[in-house]
């Protein structure tokens, strides 16, 4: 009894931890990141007051979202108001749970793991539209709408991107997509190569299903003030916060695990295993790959901010269901006959 | 306890919370609870669909219905005003109607359990463990295989629903003006803008300390 509580409770909770925490710090240090960037970009300096370099200027933040007090507008709806920040944070977090770092480490290998994906990212904008009714003000209401019609309609595009991934997988289980992509021509051996124009349109969505810029019309400063998050100040700001950046992280590492192979190297085949010491760990996959591939892809969305404006709202739906969700389908029959003709190799044996 | 023990109360304890949901569906007052109440409803199902080891049916309902349905749904019912004491004015007139339409499906509803009940099959072992399978795979397989015709006829049902709906709803608006964004991309600089080309002047000073007043500070 005692051991079985152990085994089944104490060591999932743990691992869970070692996920929610570092992301938690990931998020703080890419918070920084970010507005270092952003500052280079603008030939700026960025924060460099807070700790060396300003490295902790995010805790100070975090410290400071903290200790502000949580105002509830007149007539806001309390219990939905309260609750949306964490409707919007528990699935940002929930759906870590099938991210594969590594060959071996994933928390719940689970078969059907892009299914799990996208129901998650799907719940997400619940937070969203439940946070812009109950906040009873009209920028918060116009907010949530317009998200709402937005991730509807990327979703959509997103999901048809990853129907090509299946196609070529043969799978929905995330470690078993990685392993396709393993082969011997190095990074030509991703789904980045046939699946170019999808892994574009991916990646464009996921920045549009985080309400990233140019997409952020759930915001949109200058015109709805903050959109859905009008109205909350604190910590159930900060809340909104982690959310959003634990997505942007996810995204992330998701275009990484589909399109860039995972934890494999890029240089996987072309370095035989008995290389000298440091040669033949290049030629190795692990999680720091991975990690480097996601940080690369992080950055495109610091990138994206830092250079474009922010799309109108008929553009952004023109986008979405006239450009993305054609060529995503059209490439889907792609992907059926790069597969039928066996065009594309798919694991080590092919 | 054993694994069987606690299937058990986690099937009771997502059944009371569907049933307790769907309760709250109809009887909430304000729409917008009810909506969540819905959304509540459908995640309790997948919930226990999960249970059933019927992982896809119970991703795919998350995925469309509370992801994609019901955020429409949210979004309509957020959009009304909905007048409260108009929508319970026709509650006693209409109450009788409902009763006998709730009694006759209670009534075809027994009539259908209590049939199947006598025509009562073994439905076997799960099919996808029998084949050694995960639950996913083995409905694409048999869809994709065994059932593929009333799978595309499905698909096509569908498709041509969905244009109907379209051309039912879809007015063409007379002197609605709209922009083509692949001329709004086309359009050239050099039709709108004219740049000048000047050579930068540096103004002479009229005297001692004057030469940059018009550009100070008041």
């Amino acid at each position: 009894m005692a051991d079985q509580l152990i085994n089944q409770v104490m060591w999932p909770l743990i691992y869970i931890l070692c996920i929610v925490l570092p992301l938690v710090i990931a998020v703080a240090m890419f918070v920084y990141w970010e507005r270092k960037v952003i500052g280079w970009m603008h030939v700026r300096m960025g924060p460099n007051k807070v700790g060396p370099g300003g490295v902790l200027q995010a805790f100070a933040d975090v410290v400071k979202l903290l200790i502000k007090e949580v105002i509830l507008p007149t007539k806001a709806n309390r219990f939905l108001y309260y609750l949306a920040p964490l409707i919007g944070l528990v699935p940002a977090l929930a759906a870590w749970a099938v991210i594969p770092f590594d060959g071996r480490m994933v928390l719940s290998n689970a078969n059907a793991g892009i299914l799990y994906l996208l129901a998650m990212t799907s719940m997400g904008v619940y937070g969203i539209i439940i946070a812009g009714w109950a906040s009873n003000s009209r920028y918060a209401l116009l907010g949530a709408m317009r998200s709402a019609a937005q991730v509807i309609s990327y979703e959509l595009a997103m999901g048809l991107c990853l129907v090509c991934v299946m196609v070529l997988a043969g799978s929905l289980n995330l470690s078993e997509i990685v392993n396709a992509q393993a082969g011997g021509k190095g990074l030509f051996d991703w789904f980045w190569l046939p699946l170019l124009p999808v892994f574009v349109i991916y990646f464009v969505s996921g920045v549009a299903e985080t309400n990233r810029l140019p997409f952020d019309m759930a915001e949109g400063e200058s015109e709805i003030v903050a959109g859905f998050h009008v109205e909350y100040s604190g910590s159930a700001f900060a809340l909104f916060f982690l959310a959003e950046y634990a997505n942007m992280i996810l995204v992330s590492f998701l275009s990484a695990i589909f399109f860039l192979g995972g934890w494999l190297s890029p240089l996987q085949g072309w370095i035989s295993a008995d290389a000298p010491g440091w040669i033949a760990w290049l030629g190795a996959g692990g999680f720091i790959w991975l990690f480097i591939k996601a940080f690369v892809m992080s950055f495109f969305f610091l990138w994206f901010r830092a250079t474009f404006p922010r799309y109108r709202y008929d553009q952004i739906m023109r986008l979405g269901w006239k450009v993305f969700i054609p060529i995503a389908i059209a490439w889907v029959f792609v992907a059926g006959l790069l597969k039928y003709y066996d065009l594309v190799s798919i694991g080590v044996g092919a | 306890m054993n694994p069987q023990t606690l299937q058990l109360i986690c099937f009771y304890a997502f059944s009371i919370v569907t049933v307790a949901a769907a309760l709250s569906v109809i009887t909430l007052k304000n729409t917008v609870h009810a909506v969540l109440a819905l959304v509540l409803t459908f995640f309790s199902a997948a919930c226990l669909w999960m249970l059933l080891d019927a992982e896809f049916l119970a991703l795919a309902l998350v995925v469309v219905y509370v992801g994609a349905v019901m955020v429409l749904f949210l979004f309509v019912v957020m959009m009304l005003d909905i007048d409260l004491e108009k929508m319970h004015e026709g509650f006693v007139k209409f109450l009788p109607v409902g009763v006998i339409v709730a009694i006759v499906m209670l009534v075809e509803m027994i009539g259908l359990i209590g049939v199947r009940a006598m025509h009562v099959r073994d439905l076997g072992a799960d099919p996808a463990a029998a084949a050694g399978m995960s639950n996913t795979a083995w409905l694409g397989q048999a869809l994709y295989t065994k059932f593929l015709l009333p799978f595309e006829v499905a698909a096509l049902v569908l498709t041509v629903g969905l244009v109907a709906a379209v051309a039912l709803t879809l007015r063409e608006r007379r002197g609605a003006r709209y922009e083509s964004a692949s001329r709004q991309v086309r359009v050239d600089p050099r039709d709108r803008v004219r740049i000048v080309k000047m050579d930068a002047v540096r103004p002479t000073p009229t005297a001692a300390g004057e030469g940059t007043a018009g550009e100070s500070k008041p």
